[in-house]
């Protein structure tokens, strides 16, 4: 599963690195380090890591059970609208 | 009949994407968010859909990614024809083609131009040649440099120290590899954040263990018998041995495609306005070819008017979103590119974070935190106003100081520090090199001039 951090956004929290630790890791006192490749089986973790970011600034490929993934719902619907 | 144009151009008109990177992938996403139901086509000049670049330095290198596994997620199906591996090689503004190398020709009705910047390389090409001289950009170079630093280099040698060459010999220090960083001016990221925070910066490197070389110019590479680097020669007639050098000398922006089409497109970028749409040679808008990310320069009311070129991942992101809109919007929809500039980079376990454009401040006062202990907030003040602001560990301050700059906030800042240090109360100055003089390149570039000095009262617009 792809994703990827705004890292304009990311301020530390580590929320991500509790519930997925073997997707983010923080690097010293801050800085986010991540595997922008997730493995399968990570799925539900990082689901979890996604909507438990306080500034959400991770976006995930393939996360379809999540509704707050911005953007989703209605540019799918443009495109296949056509 | 404009809006009848618009009408058709969103329902079956053909939009090309030069440059299928962050930028182009985003902009294709926003125009079909916003209803965009004609034809689409990306064009990139790697074979690889869009990937994200800044884990090439970090999570890659400290080999907790793969150098081939960093492609971007997608916000929704684009619904693309791709042609991926073919650079686009010239423009006919007249007949609105795109030309590429294959021999193709892409028809568009919209164009929008997001063909980035690639590393400079070592000016000298026999020695940019030997086996070892790398440079860090793309996959392919992340991948090849990631090998040769497993396969235990006796030294890493590498050229300028900007952010992603600091970022580069971090990476070493945590592979216990021995590096030598060398660096024109006094100190390391100088160019983006000034001598002061550059000596930070130096302190840190020096700390970890890097052979921090300033003042210093690389003047020759030698190779051996069989043409793999060997040794590096300074200017003040020094020589390292190593065999990997990391040319990390900053970029240069991908226009020359577009030499003799008449768009103001060059070294330092394509011009466009607040809007994103591209200026040709004479200074006139175009109506039809639009530019977003690392190519663009464009002008920013906060910042004095001046066009700033910025190599900042967010703004790629933004600049496409905005560009995108505009792209398929009546006149009187268009908004403004007017975002924040940020950027962000970690190094040896730091991670630094900036808003606004501290290479316009002058003056430089710490208002939270103590340099001594690399954590703090330094403030960029610019005639009396707040310009800028970095962090090194203290990111969730940057909001504030974001704010601060929209305002137009003064500077010295009025309020006492917030942790109510006793030092740096004072406002000191940054210590910019000379921009006149050639580095590693800031990330923000200035150029232009202001028309009105006096102090705005910036509202951005939120959506």
């Amino acid at each position: 599963m792809r994703l990827v951090v705004d890292l304009n956004k990311c301020q530390g929290y580590a929320q991500c690195a509790f519930l997925a630790p073997d997707v983010f890791a923080l690097h010293g006192e801050e800085s986010l380090v991540y595997n922008p490749n997730a493995p399968e089986e990570q799925r539900e973790r990082l689901a979890r890591a996604v909507a438990a970011c306080p500034v959400q600034a991770i976006l995930a490929d393939g996360l379809d059970d999540l509704a707050g993934e911005p953007g989703s719902g209605s540019g799918r619907e443009a495109s296949d609208g056509r | 009949m404009a809006a009848d144009y618009m009408d058709w151009l969103r329902r079956e008109g053909r939009i090309v994407i030069v440059g299928a990177s962050l930028a182009g992938l985003r902009a294709a996403e926003t125009l079909r968010a916003e209803g965009f139901a004609g034809e689409l086509t990306l064009i990139g000049d790697e074979p690889y859909e869009p990937y994200d670049r800044p884990p090439l330095s970090k999570s890659v290198l400290l080999g907790m990614a793969s150098p081939h596994r960093t492609e971007l997620p997608h916000r929704l199906d684009i619904d693309a024809k791709w042609r991926l591996g073919v650079p686009a090689t010239g423009l006919d503004l007249t007949a609105k083609r795109v030309k590429l190398a294959d021999g193709d020709e892409v028809q568009y009705d919209r164009l929008l131009i997001a063909t980035g910047v690639r590393a400079r390389p070592w000016p000298k090409e026999d020695e940019a040649r030997l086996t070892g001289v790398c440079v860090l950009r793309t996959r392919d170079d992340a991948a090849d440099l990631y090998q040769r630093l497993k396969a235990g280099p006796r030294r890493v040698f590498v050229i300028g120290a900007g952010f992603a060459g600091s970022e580069i010999a971090s990476a070493c220090r945590e592979m216990g590899i021995p590096v030598t960083v060398a660096e024109r001016a006094g100190a390391p990221l100088v160019g983006a954040l000034g001598g002061v925070i550059g000596a930070v910066a130096a302190d840190l490197q020096t700390e970890h263990g890097v052979d921090l070389r300033t003042h210093v110019t690389v003047t020759s590479l030698e190779g051996d018998s069989v043409g793999r680097v060997r040794a590096v020669h300074l200017s003040d007639e020094s020589v390292v041995e190593a065999d990997v050098v990391v040319v990390s000398l900053g970029s240069q922006r991908n226009t020359e495609w577009l030499t003799g089409s008449g768009l103001g497109a060059g070294p330092r970028g394509i011009a466009c306005d607040a809007g994103c749409r591209a200026f040709d040679f004479r200074g006139i808008v175009t109506d039809d070819v639009f530019v977003a990310g690392d190519v663009a320069r464009s002008p920013h009311a906060l910042f004095g008017y001046q066009f700033l070129s910025l190599e900042h991942w967010g703004n790629a992101v933004a600049q496409a979103e905005t560009a995108a809109h505009n792209m398929i919007c009546r006149g009187a929809d268009r908004r403004p590119h007017l975002w924040m500039p940020a950027f962000w980079s970690s190094m040896f376990g730091v991670n630094i974070k900036s808003v606004g454009v501290p290479p316009m401040g002058d003056q430089l006062m710490i208002t939270q935190g103590s340099p001594a202990e690399r954590r703090f907030v330094g403030v960029y003040g610019y005639q009396g106003r707040v310009i800028a602001a970095v962090s090194f560990d203290n990111t969730r301050w940057l909001e504030f100081y974001a704010r601060q700059i929209e305002r137009g906030a003064p500077f010295p800042v009025e309020y006492p520090t917030v942790d109510r240090r006793p030092e740096n109360r004072q406002p000191v100055a940054a210590d910019f090199p000379d921009p006149s003089l050639p580095t590693h390149g800031p990330t923000v570039t200035l150029s232009g001039y202001s028309p009105a000095d006096q102090q705005l009262v910036f509202h951005p617009a939120r959506h």
